[in-house]
C-alpha cells in the first residue's frame, strides 16, 4: 500500500454555519468517502468545523501562473474597488 | 466503599487506557500520514475515556488516590482490561480487527451504560457514546475494506478476526460483580450486549465477505488480573515516567 496509489483531495470546511467552505489542505484517500473520513481525522481535530468538502484535486481547475501579470496586475492599482469608503455598520459580521 | 462500583469503573477504565495505549503505538508507523493521525484521534478519545473512568472510581475508592494513580500505580495483577485490548498490534488487520471488534461492543455497551441509575456514570457513557459511534464507523469501514479487498488483505483480516474471536466472549461474560451492576440499574445486562453485538458484527462481517468464527471456548481473566505476558510490556513502557519521576510535571 503505497501513497502514490491513492489520489488527492482537497479538503474545505465551513467553521459556522452561515460561513462559506474554506480551503484547509489536502489528505490522501482511497476513495471519497475514505477522503471525508480522514478530512474529519486531520483537519477537525480542534473543533475547527461544522460541515466538510472533499473534491477530487484533479477537478481543480487552475489559472496559469504565467498569467498573473494579465489577471491579477491590472486591479492593484484600483482602489477604488474595495469597499473602504463605506461606514459598515457595528453589527455587521463576516462581510 | 461502594466495591462493586469502584472494581466495574476500575474495569472499564483500564479496557479504555490499554487500548489507548496499544493504539498509541501506532504513531509514527501508520501505513499513512492520515491513518496515523486517525489511529491517534481513537487513542486519545479512549485515553480520555479512561482518564473519566478512573477518576470516578478514584472518588468511589475514597482512598486519596486519582486517576494518575490508578493508571501508573498499579501493577498487572491489579488491571482489570479484557484480554482482548492488550493484545498485539501485529499488522494493520490485527489492529483493525481488534478495533472494531471492540468497538462494536462499546456502542452497544455506551448505549446501555448512558441509561444507568447512576448519573455520573450515565453522563460519562453518553460523552463516550458519541466518540465510539465515529470509531465504529472507522474500524468498521476498514474492515470491510480489508475484508473485501485484495486476496492477502482478505487473508489477514480472516487471520485476525480468527485470532481475536477467543477473546470475545469475555466482553459479555458475568460474574458477582457485573450481576449486582445490572441489578442495581447501573450498568447494561450483558445478555442484551451480546443479542445486540452479534447482530452488528455479522452484518459487518457479511459486507468484509469475512467468514463469522463459531463461537467456541472463550479466553477469560483479565477482568480479574489474570493477564497474558502482554500487558506487562504495555505497562512496562507506560508507567516507566511517572514511576521513575513521581513529580514530573507536563
Amino acid at each position: 500500500m503505497s501513497q502514490r496509489d491513492w489520489p488527492l483531495y482537497e479538503v474545505f470546511i465551513r467553521a459556522r454555519n452561515g460561513m462559506s467552505h474554506r480551503h484547509v489542505g489536502s489528505v490522501h484517500a482511497a476513495d471519497p468517502a475514505m477522503a471525508v473520513e480522514m478530512a474529519r481525522d486531520v483537519y477537525t481535530r480542534r473543533a475547527e468545523g461544522v460541515s466538510l468538502w472533499v473534491v477530487p484535486s484533479s477537478a481543480i481547475i487552475a489559472s496559469d501562473p504565467r498569467d498573473k501579470d494579465v489577471l491579477f496586475e491590472p486591479m492593484t492599482d484600483k482602489i477604488y474597488r474595495h469597499p473602504t469608503f463605506y461606514q459598515i455598520p457595528a453589527d455587521v459580521k463576516n462581510i | 466503599m461502594d466495591q462493586g462500583l469502584f472494581s466495574y469503573l476500575l474495569r472499564q477504565g483500564d479496557s479504555c487506557l490499554i487500548l489507548g495505549h496499544r493504539l498509541a503505538e501506532w504513531c509514527g508507523h501508520a501505513p499513512q500520514i492520515e491513518l496515523d493521525i486517525a489511529l491517534t484521534n481513537v487513542a486519545l478519545d479512549l485515553t480520555g475515556q479512561a482518564d473519566a473512568f478512573l477518576a470516578l472510581a478514584a472518588e468511589v475508592e475514597g482512598a486519596g488516590r486519582d486517576a494518575d494513580a490508578l493508571a501508573y500505580h498499579r501493577d498487572v495483577l491489579d488491571f482489570r482490561n479484557l484480554l482482548l485490548v492488550e493484545q498485539p498490534n501485529d499488522d494493520f488487520a490485527v489492529t483493525i480487527a481488534r478495533q472494531y471488534l471492540f468497538d462494536a461492543w462499546q456502542v452497544e455497551f455506551y448505549g446501555g451504560l448512558a441509561r444507568s441509575a447512576d448519573e455520573r456514570v450515565a453522563a460519562l457513557a453518553a460523552k463516550g457514546l458519541r466518540e465510539a459511534i465515529y470509531h465504529e464507523r472507522f474500524s468498521g469501514e476498514w474492515l470491510v475494506r480489508l475484508g473485501d479487498g485484495t486476496d492477502e488483505s482478505h487473508a489477514r483480516a480472516q487471520a485476525a478476526i480468527d485470532a481475536l474471536w477467543t477473546y470475545t466472549g469475555e466482553m459479555f461474560e458475568r460474574d458477582a460483580a457485573v450481576d449486582e451492576m445490572a441489578g442495581r440499574g447501573i450498568a447494561p445486562d450483558p445478555a442484551v450486549l451480546k443479542a445486540a453485538w452479534d447482530t452488528r458484527v455479522a452484518e459487518v462481517l457479511a459486507e468484509a465477505t469475512l467468514r463469522r468464527p463459531a463461537d467456541g471456548w472463550m479466553q477469560s481473566g483479565g477482568l480479574n488480573g489474570r493477564h497474558g505476558e502482554a500487558l506487562g510490556h504495555i505497562l512496562s513502557e507506560m508507567q516507566f515516567l511517572p514511576r521513575a519521576y513521581p513529580d514530573a510535571r507536563w
